[in-house]
């Protein structure tokens, strides 16, 4: 278990409720608040792993009380202080903000659909080699926690921890975000997806041929 | 480097670091910042708050109003999920395109204009007589936003991401949908930055249908496995 945003299988919450379509923004704030988030990335400052570091990092008690735009808007002003391009004095409104050094990097309303049709591939080339292959038997990493930095991120789910699982894909070498989060290098490295079935997750699964399948780096992984 | 936490200050003091600075013993980036939430200075009403973070970013000089309303304009009304719905029905209309798209469904969707961010990495998966896909992301809310758009409410919630792994088939019940005892589910959890795209079965009596005719009856939630596609 790592923290609060990994809630896979956890018991508790009530129904999901569906919704039509056509409702993409049920607030007016909430398309600002990921175009905001967004622009404010274009900046470079961050990189995705960061970012989703930094949301898990809320407090328990907000994490599970924000709504989504409003962990992205906590995070947000997080890492804004955090990287500098904004002084906490100037989140708190108590001086009259500066035109940044960064201002330079500000995408204009013509740039933002190039920059979007972009993206921000994480596959990489990399020196370790694959070690296993679709159909070898693997068992994850038995505590779901970074191993480089304490309370660092990362993707492996508490669910999965120390469950046997086998390989059916490879998908090439991918950035690791447990040293990405932490400015520790981008340490590219084979990345999987496996499938556990489901009664190597839970004590009572719903059906006996079930599975869960996850994307998980090689270092998470031994051979069963 | 003076520290915001009174226990690291305290242990700056520590005799026993032999009067190096504690900061620098255990510097970033191996440790988390568990103390400082500058969030806390903005203002709490989430209105309010985003209103006061694109005034601050504006002011410095580091976004522009006019491109956050691009961005708002792209995902209201440009990328949606008609655009995954036409690689499915190019998928059902021809086996030799949906036979590309099971072996390399990132370079296929690039080659229709889909390729962008939260879709750098695609994985087209099947959904067959004997099995069902779903797509979930538990730690946060991954999504390929290049063929379906903004992830809907009830996939960013709580309850989806804590549910759907455990009990897929109770979570589709709530969609209407009842798989027959024979199928198996398969859900795909986002760990990483692979997106994946459900492709569901192409429902009997809709032989005769074109391209266009068919991609209007996919709908979003059929797409990350939470609905069934039925003939009109």
């Amino acid at each position: 278990m790592s923290r609060v945003h990994d809630m896979g299988g956890r018991f508790g919450d009530g129904a999901v409720v569906p919704e039509p379509e056509d409702e993409i923004f049920h607030e007016d704030w909430h398309g600002r608040a990921l175009a905001v988030t967004l622009a404010a990335g274009f900046l470079g400052q961050w990189n995705i792993d960061v970012s989703r570091h930094t949301r898990e990092c809320l407090a328990p008690m907000d994490y599970a009380g924000f709504s989504y735009y409003e962990k992205w808007m906590a995070g947000l002003a997080d890492m804004l202080v955090a990287q500098g391009v904004v002084t906490a004095e100037e989140m708190a409104g108590q001086v009259e903000p500066t035109v940044s050094d960064l201002a330079a990097r500000k995408r204009d309303a013509a740039e933002v659909p190039a920059v979007l049709a972009t993206g921000g591939p994480a596959d990489r080339a990399s020196d370790i080699a694959a070690t296993f292959q679709p159909g070898d038997r693997v068992v994850a990493r038995r505590l779901a926690q970074n191993t480089l930095v304490a309370g660092g991120h990362t993707r492996l789910p508490g669910y999965a921890a120390g469950a046997r699982g086998r390989i059916v894909r490879l998908h090439g070498s991918h950035v690791l975000p447990d040293s990405n989060a932490h400015g520790l290098g981008e340490a590219p490295e084979p990345l999987y997806a496996v499938a556990f079935p489901a009664s190597e997750l839970w004590a009572q699964p719903e059906h006996p041929r079930d599975e869960v399948v996850l994307d998980l780096w090689q270092s998470y992984l031994s051979r069963a | 480097m003076q520290n915001v936490c009174p226990v690291l200050n305290a242990l700056a003091q520590n005799p026993w670091t032999g009067g190096v600075p504690w900061g620098k013993l255990c510097a970033m980036p191996h440790d988390t910042d568990d103390h400082g939430h500058s969030h806390s200075l903005l203002p709490s009403d989430p209105a309010l708050r985003v209103k006061a973070l694109e005034s601050l970013l504006v002011q410095k000089g580091l976004i522009d109003p006019a491109a956050l309303d691009e961005i708002i304009d792209t995902y209201e009304n440009r990328i949606g999920p008609k655009n995954g719905a036409q690689v499915v029905a190019k998928a059902w209309s021809d086996p030799a395109f949906c036979a590309r798209l099971m072996e390399d469904a990132t370079a296929v969707v690039s080659e229709l204009g889909f390729y962008g961010r939260q879709g750098e990495n695609v994985v087209a998966v099947q959904n067959t007589a004997d099995l069902h896909n779903m797509v979930v992301c538990t730690l946060c809310s991954c999504y390929p936003w290049p063929l379906l758009g903004i992830p809907p409410g009830w996939y960013k919630s709580d309850a989806y991401r804590a549910r759907v792994v455990r009990e897929p088939r109770k979570v589709l019940a709530e969609f209407g949908v009842l798989l027959p005892q024979e199928k198996a589910v398969r859900v795909w959890d986002s760990t990483a930055e692979i997106r994946y795209l459900v492709i569901p079965e192409r429902p009997i009596g809709t032989e005769s249908m074109d391209e266009n005719a068919l991609a209007a009856l996919v709908s979003r939630d059929s797409m990350i496995g939470c609905g069934l596609v039925s003939a009109p």
